[in-house]
Parts: C-alpha cells; sequence; structure tokens
C-alpha cells in the first residue's frame, strides 16, 4: 500500500514518524473564504506515512474546511497541497480519491438499497467474461478488506440497516479497495457507542500500522490522547500549534484551542433566579423521548447537551407545539399549554430560534427589517395593516442593539452574513418580549467573534429575566453560558449538571452512556 | 501485516447473515405476494366463471398482459433510477399507427422493415426525454408529463381523422401476436425471454446496478463518479425504444389503430411496475416483479370483464391495488429499517 513512500523511510524500524522524514501529504498555508467570511487564515498540515494526526479546534476553527479541501469539496484560495512532494490540485471528489485520499464522514452516505459489497465497489465491482459482474470475486474481495480490520460484516447484506460506525467501516473498506493512502475522519466518534468508539479506535491502529496516513478529527480530546501521535491545533482558521502530543497534556491543547479570554458566566448572586417559567412534566412521544421532565426559571440559562439524534430539538419542538405529544405537560408560567400549537405558545410568550435559521428562522427573500418585524406584526398593525414606521423602528432599535452588521434594513435577509442572519432571527423574538426562548443551535456555522457576541447576548437576556433553554451540541458554549445543563441520551433525560460540576468529559460521559476514558 | 487476535463482529446484528436473511426474506415475501394475490383473483373468478380459465380466455390475458410487461421492462429501468417516464403510452401510439401505416404507404415492406420503424419511433422519443432530462436537468415528472401531451398531440395530426384497418395489415403481421403454443402466444414467450435478459443486465452489469446506485442516493452516485447523467439518458432511451416496439405489437395485436392507441397505458404501466415492487422512489425492485404486476393487471381487467363488472372498477381496483402496493411497500421499509435497527441497538447495550 506505500509502496513509494516506503522508499523515503529511513531505515531506523520505528513506527513513530520523526520530523526529519518528508511528509506524504502537505497542506501549506491553504486559505478559504466565502464572501466576507473568512473560514481559513493558515490551514497548514503535515501528514507522515503510519501516523494517526489529531486536528482539533473549536467548531468554526477551520477543521471542516480543511478536510472539505482535502476532499475535493472546495477549492482553496490561496496555500497549495503536495503529496509526496510534488504540488496537487484536487479539483473534485474524485481527484481526491485518484490522489489517495478517502474522508470518512461522521455519518457516511451509502446506497441504503445496495449490498455491503457493491456499495464497496459501485462502478468499480470485478468483472468475469463479457464483462459480467464476478459477484463472488466481489464478495470475497470485501471479506479480505474487513479481515485485517478485524471487522465481520456480510458483504451479501444491503445497507439499510446498518449502524453508523459499520457504515463507516463500509466506507473505510471502500477506502482501502481504493488504495488510499490518507485516510480522513471527521468527527468519526461523535455518534458511536462507547463499544463502537473501541472497535473503531483498532480499526485505526490497524490502518495506522500498515502505513497509512490517518488524520483524525474529534473533540473528544481523550480521544486524542488515546490513539494520536501527533496533533495540528485550529483557532480562528489559524494553525497555532503542530507537533507530537508527547509531553502535551489536554489542559495544553484547550489552551491552544481557546486561546483567548472565555466569556466567562458570572455566576449565581449577580441576580436571583426568579420563578419557574417553563415546567416540562412527563412528556414522552412514543419513539422519540421518554419521560422528560425539567424546569426552567426566569434568568437561567439552560443547555440541553446530548448527541445529534437523541432527541433534543424534538423535545424543543413539542414545548413549542410544532410537533405533538403523547403523554404529560408543558406549562408555561404556571399556565398548561395546548399541545400541537404553536400559536398558543407564542401567546403565552415563547420564542423559537430553531436550528436551521435559513429554512425555518428567516424569509430569504424579505428585507433585513422584515423579518425582525415579521414575529411583531400584530403589534405593530392598525386596523389590519402593518405600519411600516413603526416596523422601521422597531427593526432598527434591534438592529442597533443586536449589533447586526447591515447596509440598509431595506436590503434582503440573504446579504448578511451567517452570524448577522443568526441574530436578526434571535431579534425577531426578541422584539416580541418572550419570557421563554429557546435557541436550538445558536451559533452553528457561525464566525467566533460573532459566536462570543451571540453568548453574550444570551446571558443578558438571562440577566433581564428572560428563561432561555438553549440546545447546542458545541460543548464549550454549553459550558460557557449555561447555569445548568441536562444531558439527553436515546431519547432519555440521563444527567443534569450544574455550571460548577459540568465538564466536557462528564457531558460526554453521559451522552454518549460510556464509563469515562482513562487518559493515558 | 497480520491479522489482529480478536475479530470483532459487526455492531449491526449479532450474526450478521441474520439481518440478511430478514432482509432476502421480506423481499421474497413482497414477490411471493403478487402471485399469491394472482391466484387468488384467478381461483375466485374461475369459481364463480369458469369460462374465465378456458383456453382462449387465458391467450387473452397473456397477450394483454405481455404488451404492458414489455412497457413494465423500460418503465422499470427508469423508476429504478428515481425517474419516470409517463409518455410511454403516447410513443406506443404514435409508433403503432406510424408503423403499420406502413404497410400501406409503402407496399410489400417487410415486416422488419415496420418493427425497425416503431423501434426507431420509440428510441427518438426516448432521446428527446433523456437530453431534456439528463442534460437539461428537468425533473423526468414535468418532462414526461409534457411529451405525454406533445406526442399525442402530434398522433393526432398525423393520423387525422383516419385510422388503419386490420384489412389492410398482411396476415403474417397480425398472426404475431394471435398465434400461439396451446393458451401462451409465442410473443408471450419472447417477452419472457427478453425481460429475463433485462433482468440479467440490471443485476449483473456495472451499468445496471448503477441505475439502481442513482435511484438509491443520487448525491452519493454522483460522489462516486457514476456518470449518472448518461445513465439515465439511456434509461429512457431504452424506455421509448422499447414502447416503440410496443407498439408495432400492439397493432399486430389489435389489427385497428387510430389517434386513440395506448392512452392511458402510461398509468396502468406504473401501475404494473409499483404493485410489482419496484419502489417509486428508486433504488430497489426487479423487472420480473414488474412483469409479475402487469400480468396480474392484466388478469384483473379481464377477470371483470368475465364477471360482467362495469370498466369502472377495472381503474378503480388498479388504483386500490397500487395505495396498497405503495403503502405495504411503505410499510415493510420502516419495519426492515426498524428491525435491523433494533438488533443493532440490543447488540450495542
Amino acid at each position: 500500500m506505500n509502496d513509494a513512500s516506503g522508499a523515503n523511510r529511513v531505515g531506523d524500524g520505528t513506527k513513530t514518524p520523526g520530523e526529519a522524514l518528508n511528509p506524504l501529504l502537505v497542506m501549506d498555508r491553504v486559505a478559504k473564504s466565502f464572501g466576507a467570511v473568512r473560514a481559513l487564515g493558515d490551514g497548514s498540515l503535515e501528514l507522515f506515512t503510519g501516523e494517526t494526526h489529531a486536528l482539533v479546534g473549536e467548531n468554526g476553527a477551520g477543521k471542516s474546511t480543511m478536510v472539505k479541501i482535502l476532499a475535493g469539496v472546495y477549492q482553496p484560495d490561496q496555500g497549495n497541497l503536495r503529496i509526496d512532494g510534488k504540488e496537487v490540485v484536487i479539483a473534485s471528489p474524485a481527484a481526491a480519491r485518484d490522489a489517495g485520499i478517502a474522508v470518512i464522514y461522521q455519518e457516511p452516505s451509502l446506497f441504503p438499497d445496495l449490498t455491503v459489497a457493491e456499495n464497496v465497489f459501485i462502478g468499480r465491482q470485478p468483472l468475469r467474461s463479457a464483462r459480467r459482474i464476478d459477484r463472488k470475486a466481489m464478495h470475497r474481495r470485501v471479506l479480505e478488506l474487513l479481515a485485517p480490520l478485524g471487522v465481520r460484516l456480510d458483504p451479501e447484506r444491503i445497507a439499510r440497516g446498518l449502524s453508523i460506525a459499520d457504515q463507516q467501516i463500509v466506507e473505510i473498506a471502500k477506502a482501502l479497495s481504493l488504495d488510499a493512502r490518507v485516510i480522513v475522519m471527521d468527527e468519526p466518534t461523535a455518534a458511536l457507542s462507547a463499544y463502537e468508539v473501541q472497535r473503531l479506535f483498532r480499526v485505526v491502529e490497524t490502518l495506522r500500522a500498515s502505513g497509512a496516513a490517518v488524520l483524525f478529527i474529534s473533540h473528544r480530546l481523550n480521544e486524542v490522547f488515546a490513539i494520536c501521535q501527533r496533533v495540528t491545533v485550529m483557532r480562528d482558521g489559524m494553525r497555532v500549534l503542530s507537533r507530537p502530543l508527547e509531553g502535551l497534556s489536554p489542559d495544553d491543547l484547550v489552551r491552544a484551542m481557546v486561546g483567548r479570554d472565555v466569556v466567562e458566566r458570572e455566576q449565581a448572586g449577580v441576580i436571583e433566579r426568579g420563578e419557574v417559567v417553563l415546567k416540562v412534566e412527563r412528556l414522552t412521544r412514543e419513539g422519540v423521548f421518554v419521560d422528560i421532565s425539567f424546569e426552567v426559571r426566569s434568568g437561567e440559562i439552560v443547555a440541553l447537551a446530548g448527541l445529534v439524534g437523541s432527541g433534543r430539538s424534538e423535545v424543543a419542538r413539542a414545548i413549542f407545539g410544532i410537533d405533538r405529544y403523547d403523554a404529560g405537560a408543558v406549562y408555561v408560567g404556571g399556565e398548561r399549554l395546548k399541545k400541537g400549537a404553536s400559536a398558543a405558545a407564542m401567546a403565552a410568550g415563547v420564542g423559537l430560534v430553531p436550528e436551521d435559521r435559513r429554512l425555518q428562522g428567516l424569509v430569504m427573500e424579505l428585507s433585513i427589517g422584515g423579518n425582525i418585524a415579521l414575529a411583531s406584526l400584530g403589534r405593530l398593525s392598525r386596523f389590519g395593516f402593518v405600519r411600516r414606521a413603526a416596523e422601521h423602528k422597531l427593526a432598527g432599535e434591534w438592529a442597533t442593539r443586536l449589533r447586526i452588521k447591515y447596509a440598509r434594513l431595506s436590503s434582503q435577509v440573504s446579504t448578511l452574513s451567517g452570524g448577522n442572519q443568526q441574530k436578526s432571527v434571535l431579534a425577531k423574538w426578541l422584539s416580541r418580549r418572550p419570557r421563554l426562548l429557546i435557541v436550538d443551535e445558536p451559533t452553528r456555522g457561525i464566525d467566533v467573534a460573532t459566536k462570543s457576541e451571540v453568548h453574550r447576548l444570551l446571558v443578558e437576556l438571562a440577566q433581564e429575566g428572560i428563561a432561555v433553554l438553549m440546545i447546542s451540541s458545541e460543548l464549550p458554549e454549553v459550558l460557557r453560558v449555561a447555569d445548568r445543563v441536562l444531558v439527553m441520551r436515546e431519547g432519555r433525560l440521563v444527567a443534569e449538571f450544574f455550571h460548577q460540576e459540568a465538564s466536557e468529559e462528564s457531558i460526554v460521559a453521559a451522552a454518549t452512556g460510556q464509563a469515562q476514558m482513562v487518559v493515558p | 501485516m497480520s491479522a489482529p487476535a480478536e475479530v470483532i463482529v459487526s455492531t449491526t446484528a449479532d450474526e450478521s447473515s441474520s439481518s440478511r436473511r430478514l432482509a432476502d426474506l421480506v423481499f421474497k415475501i413482497r414477490e411471493f405476494g403478487i402471485i399469491a394475490v394472482l391466484l387468488v383473483f384467478v381461483g375466485v373468478t374461475a369459481a364463480i366463471q369458469p369460462r374465465f380459465v378456458d383456453s382462449q380466455n387465458i391467450k387473452f390475458i397473456f397477450t394483454n398482459a405481455t404488451i404492458y410487461a414489455l412497457l413494465a421492462l423500460g418503465e422499470t429501468m427508469v423508476v429504478v433510477a428515481r425517474n419516470i417516464d409517463l409518455s410511454v403510452g403516447s410513443v406506443l401510439g404514435l409508433s403503432a399507427y406510424l408503423s403499420s401505416d406502413l404497410f400501406t404507404r409503402a407496399h410489400g415492406i417487410p415486416i422488419v422493415g415496420v418493427f425497425a420503424a416503431g423501434l426507431g419511433i420509440g428510441l427518438a422519443c426516448g432521446v428527446i426525454n433523456g437530453a431534456i432530462i439528463a442534460v437539461g436537468r428537468v425533473p423526468s415528472l414535468v418532462v414526461t408529463l409534457a411529451t405525454l401531451y406533445v406526442i399525442r398531440g402530434f398522433d393526432i395530426i398525423v393520423v387525422g381523422g383516419g385510422m388503419v384497418v386490420a384489412s389492410s395489415l398482411p396476415s403474417g403481421f397480425l398472426a404475431i401476436a394471435s398465434s400461439s403454443f396451446g393458451p401462451v402466444p409465442y410473443l408471450a414467450i419472447v417477452v419472457a425471454v427478453v425481460i429475463g435478459l433485462g433482468a440479467y443486465y440490471l443485476r449483473s452489469f456495472r451499468s445496471g446496478r448503477e441505475l439502481y446506485a442513482i435511484g438509491s442516493n443520487p448525491e452519493a452516485a454522483q460522489l462516486a463518479g457514476i456518470p449518472t447523467g448518461k445513465r439515465i439518458f439511456t434509461a429512457f432511451v431504452l424506455s421509448g425504444g422499447i414502447a416503440g416496439i410496443a407498439g408495432v405489437l400492439w397493432a399486430s395485436n389489435y389489427g385497428t389503430i387510430d389517434s386513440t392507441a395506448g392512452t392511458g397505458y402510461e398509468l396502468q404501466v406504473v401501475a404494473a411496475v409499483v404493485v410489482g415492487g419496484v419502489a417509486i422512489f428508486g433504488g430497489s425492485g426487479t423487472v420480473v416483479g414488474a412483469a409479475f404486476g402487469a400480468l396480474l393487471l392484466a388478469t384483473i381487467n379481464q377477470a371483470l370483464y368475465v364477471l360482467g363488472i362495469s370498466s369502472f372498477w377495472d381503474e378503480a381496483i388498479a388504483g386500490l391495488l397500487l395505495i396498497a402496493a405503495i403503502s405495504l411497500d411503505h410499510g415493510i421499509a420502516a419495519s426492515l429499517t426498524s428491525a435491523l435497527r433494533k438488533r443493532s441497538l440490543e447488540r450495542a447495550t
């Protein structure tokens, strides 16, 4: 598999790559911007054969952009890529494949109706006479690919219903069948159980030992220390650290990742928690979530954490009345909310900032001002007509207060950057002066500066007495902003932490149902 | 590289071959289901009206089913790739008239020449459909709905008030659809072989499997380097060509051809395909299943006629079967997925 690179290796026999060796893949000061937002300023990386290299950084630090550049999905604006010292252009996913780069995504995209073997070999099935597919050979080769990984999967079963872990294995087998030398794993463990993570680690170790270069992206530092040899830390689109992990502590990495003053929540005592605003009692929706009970008080920020698919957003949607629920009750300010009626929830003073602002939060064709005023039209109308002046005044006030960067309030909202769009959604709900604000992934896909502004805003809102329920997959955000953290796993509420006792490790452990891993 | 000491099984199922057996079983049940419904229908109808199973009647059913099954072959290739061809009825009509009219226009034309003309007309229509869909990237539902009307309109202009009558057709041509081996028309045997070849193509050739891949996950197909445009174009050209041939056979079978030939066939064919277990959103199903779907619809058609029930019920029952088939597939897919998932959960905990 590594004939070409093997020639470069000095005969020292050690598996740990030294800086003296020529790297297999180099990403040299790669930059990428989207409109005004710079996603990546200095994406630099050296990957050696036979190493597992960690790429860490907070969300928005530029990791995903680097992965997509390696995968041929994005083209860099600046900088270059070299493989075996030769500059390469990866113009498409097919070009990435030809260059020997394979990307294993968090949730692979297989052909659910085709067999495992066909998923591995689609378009490249082994042939026998008359160009017919040689099924036997295909199945045998899949077994041969899987055997060294120590995984047993039936090549003849269809992919539908495979666990995410097994889907990743199918992708890895595909990568091996393509003789990929660089295997990029983009947060592969995020949706895996503890058992599956252990299995993946063994597979990664096998790949590494056989001479592949594995780029391992994870938010879980204990995993990084468990299987990686070297690490690259990204922050705000820049590389801040690249070195062997030996001699580093998790704290060192966190410091490198954060690297700036953390917006610390001024803790309780500043304001007394007020009365209970939201009370959720034994809320159940068959097959989605079970027996969810909690309270949110005025002035409090409660975070719902958990893996994607654990039912957090669904609980929020049920509270707001978008989805129905089968049992339980929701009280806002002591009044029971009618189920499945979002109008009633809004009347009771609940606001929901949804996860996908493009699809659910904003009317992209409407102006910035129009979007901000959209939820307040009733108050702004007289005799059924919206008073434009009042709309403009309201929108202007909130846009200023939230520091939305805009040219004119009458410009289309789609002209705003992601962060400012998100602030517009917040403004829309805040202008209604809600008692309870539910925010789902409030900072997904927005730049770091705006992100901390959104955090500051949420804290301010709480100080004004609004109860905030925040759903977030970004643990640093949860730890920074929330007074209390509720953790969901597979539709159940499994843990509750107060700000002081919450840590990334404890939340992840609860969310994945694993005992905390020992950090070596 | 040495194998690790410990072999780790799939995390999806305890014994993954049992999952496969479960999935296989479900699909077999799906295809046996059609045959079971077919047998029940034949049994019940025969019990009420024994004439239903006489040789003449069976032959009639087979002849009808043959044309539907042939169209279903082309339609299946389109539908497994998450597309649809609604123009097949109009293509059949145009081909039926233009090709059989050649017997009067070009005296002494060999029957093979007439088939070639029908095939050519069908391929031309298929190329138009395929080009707009694959190159223009317009949804096939819209494109073929439009060509359904355009081709039919063209047919009406060409035919005008005229028609081709059986007396103008050579007896050798009429014999193609009518000669039989006992109650089984030779044509049905030929079409069965063609369908067998189609099934083998879809199963055993890369381009055939790629149609399923496209229907199963179009984005992933693109990423895997499958030439999706080319494959979809080819599927529409094949579907058109098959509809062209079916038009010639239709002319041979009915003998009288005016501008209404094949009207409404597109829905019957789509119904046959879906009832035959081809997923309407692509990715799974076989041409053999689709052919059985066609046979089932033709049987119901004739059963109602023999029982003296209004032909209104014919279409209503076809509609009901369609809903039943789609609900069944939906239910199967959902319960299969959850059954396979459940195993993986049990495994994981």
